[in-house]
């Protein structure tokens, strides 16, 4: 592949979930950082960095299921930030494991749930990603398949023209 | 800061979300709010009515950098549950893997969330790609230990995480002993590295000293993360299936996270590398004691930033362990421990990356989940968090507030504090604040 002088700009968001696609994530860098380097500018990466902004995003890979409306609004405003967006990971992808609580009854409901749901917004029902916002691809798995993760970055990478085949 | 407020929204380089709330009046801290965001996904419920086959995995989700802990501590408390002893070649192969978990979980935090405040760099994206810079060596030196503690993971129970391998009774597949001699070089190899990051860790200054109390389970035959009693500081001892009887869960009205204290005193305490090598450093592996000879004059210690020392002085030990595990096991084709569902009551306690973890099961004959509890290290360490942040702001006032909420973060980030699992609880008499 024949690199330009552009970077793909991406961000990284978590919300309601484990983490685990951060963390293989954070795997692949083992091997890939010094590669991609020249070729992404990671923007937005909490994890990996405290000055985050939104700005220049062409890819927003989102992990994780929505738990409230605040959170529904954060995505809202990262789709409207990023030319594309990836949900990343089942509970993005299908909103399980994290929506397991779609399925409590009253007898679930104890009055400790009752207390955390009352005192924070949290919604009726936890949603995957593409209930709340537009979604141009998927990678899913639990953790997310890191081939299949490899195999969207480098398309956008090719979309966005940071390199040509 | 004579009057004001400080505020972090978010909490950046580590596992979750956080911030912080300071309000500053006539130059005292009158208020301050250690938040964990996390929103809660109620597992420990949704757990319920479940074969108990099925809940380890389940369970494993709490988090995905400490899954394996999880996992183990699950299968731990059913098997209690279920009077299943396991063999000695499964206690074995457990604990190399767990070896393998905190080898890529403790690299994790330090290379990739604290280093680059060694560096005073923003991020390990901004270091350098010279070859000769320090801070591009140690870069590369985390790439080599992850990738080693993962592989090592993947070799024996099939992923670092997620895995798919352990099971109630054992693991459903015997691991491929023919690659043990290569993750047994490699570990000879990474040692080098390993104690560069020691020395790295132990020359870095910071200090935030408050006196804290300190738990972490002792095996009285070695240094151990999954068996043992419960210790403190004064020397207190406590079954592991009744560590919680040494705690009170607190309602932190503005937190996702409940914080705990002593039921007795209701003090605060803190858990983590830095209680276990404060309570059990005389335990570790003779290399390891003989290689961190120097290092280990620094404990018993009261500065939460020698955790990350204590964190870079079990990685030695973990290689020192896997090495000694590698180099003499020999495997035999075994089959997971069944025994028809029996009703119980099992405990699983062991040392996740970042303290002790709790898991406790209630199963009915079926075999079926009628109850289940956890208490997870970061929900531990919430209130001592907030307490040494206090004193930090209380002492630092007049500091430039840009000063003030780095050094916050670095604090915070020496706990390497998990949010994902903190917002899981247990159901104790509750004390409101």
């Amino acid at each position: 592949m024949e690199q330009t002088a552009k970077k793909l700009g991406v961000g990284w968001f978590s919300f309601t979930c484990c983490e685990d696609s951060t963390i293989l994530l954070t795997e692949l860098l083992n091997t890939y950082l010094v590669d991609w380097i020249p070729l992404v500018d990671f923007r937005h990466f909490k994890a990996l960095k405290t000055n985050n902004r939104l700005d220049g995003l062409d890819v927003a890979f989102i992990e994780g299921a929505v738990s409230s409306d605040s959170q529904a609004a954060s995505i809202k405003q990262i789709r409207a930030a990023a030319k594309y967006v990836v949900a990343i990971g089942s509970c993005a992808c299908t909103g399980m494991p994290s929506a397991a609580r779609n399925a409590f009854t009253q007898e679930h409901l104890t009055e400790n749930i009752k207390d955390y749901m009352c005192r924070f917004d949290y919604s009726a029902k936890v949603r995957k990603l593409e209930e709340v916002i537009t979604v141009d691809d998927k990678v899913e798995g639990c953790p997310m398949d890191p081939q299949a993760f490899l195999a969207v970055l480098y398309k956008y990478l090719k979309i966005v023209g940071v390199v040509k085949d | 800061m004579h009057t004001g407020e400080i505020t972090i929204d978010s909490i950046t380089k580590i596992e979750g979300s956080a911030g912080l709330k300071v309000t500053v009046e006539a130059g005292k801290v009158t208020d301050l709010k250690f938040i964990i965001q996390d929103y809660r996904r109620f597992y420990t419920q949704a757990v319920k009515g479940k074969p108990y086959l099925a809940a380890p995995s389940f369970l494993s989700r709490i988090c995905g950098t400490c899954s394996v802990a999880h996992l183990f501590a699950s299968i731990a408390a059913i098997e209690k549950s279920q009077g299943i002893e396991v063999s000695a070649q499964t206690k074995l192969l457990r604990r190399l893997a767990y070896n393998g978990l905190m080898l890529r979980d403790h690299a994790l935090h330090l290379y990739f969330f604290v280093l680059p405040d060694v560096l005073g760099l923003d991020s390990i994206l901004d270091i350098s790609d010279n070859p000769g810079d320090m801070g591009h060596t140690l870069l590369h030196d985390s790439f080599d230990i992850k990738k080693l503690g993962s592989d090592i993971t993947d070799v024996v129970i099939g992923a670092a995480i997620h895995a798919p391998f352990p099971t109630v009774g054992g693991l459903i597949k015997t691991p491929d002993e023919s690659k043990f001699a290569e993750l047994a070089a490699r570990l000879e190899t990474v040692r080098t590295q390993v104690l560069r990051g020691i020395e790295t860790f132990y020359a870095w200054p910071p200090i935030m000293t408050r006196n804290s109390d300190y738990l972490a389970l002792r095996n009285p035959q070695g240094y151990d993360f999954l068996q043992g009693e419960v210790v403190n500081t004064s020397g207190k001892k406590v079954p592991a299936d009744k560590f919680h009887e040494f705690l009170k869960s607190v309602v932190i009205p503005y937190s996702q996270a409940e914080g705990y204290v002593f039921s007795d005193d209701h003090e605060d305490y803190l858990v983590g590398a830095l209680a276990r090598i404060n309570l059990n450093q005389a335990l570790l592996n003779p290399r390891t004691k003989q290689d961190a000879a120097k290092y280990l004059t620094v404990f018993p210690s009261n500065n939460i930033h020698h955790n990350n020392l204590a964190q870079a002085i079990e990685l030695l030990q973990c290689v020192d362990d896997s090495l000694a595990i590698l180099t003499t096991i020999k495997l035999v084709a075994e089959h997971p421990i069944r025994k028809p569902p029996q009703a119980g009551v099992g405990v699983g306690v062991l040392e996740a990356p970042r303290g002790i973890l709790y898991h406790m099961v209630k199963v009915n004959a079926q075999g079926l989940i009628e109850d289940y509890d956890v208490i997870v290290p970061t929900a531990q360490n919430q209130i001592n968090i907030a307490n040494d942040l206090k004193k930090y702001f209380n002492e630092n006032l007049a500091k430039g507030e840009e000063a003030l909420k780095w050094e916050a973060e670095k604090i915070i980030r020496s706990y390497d504090p998990c949010m994902s699992c903190a917002t899981n609880f247990l159901k104790m008499e509750w004390i409101r604040l």
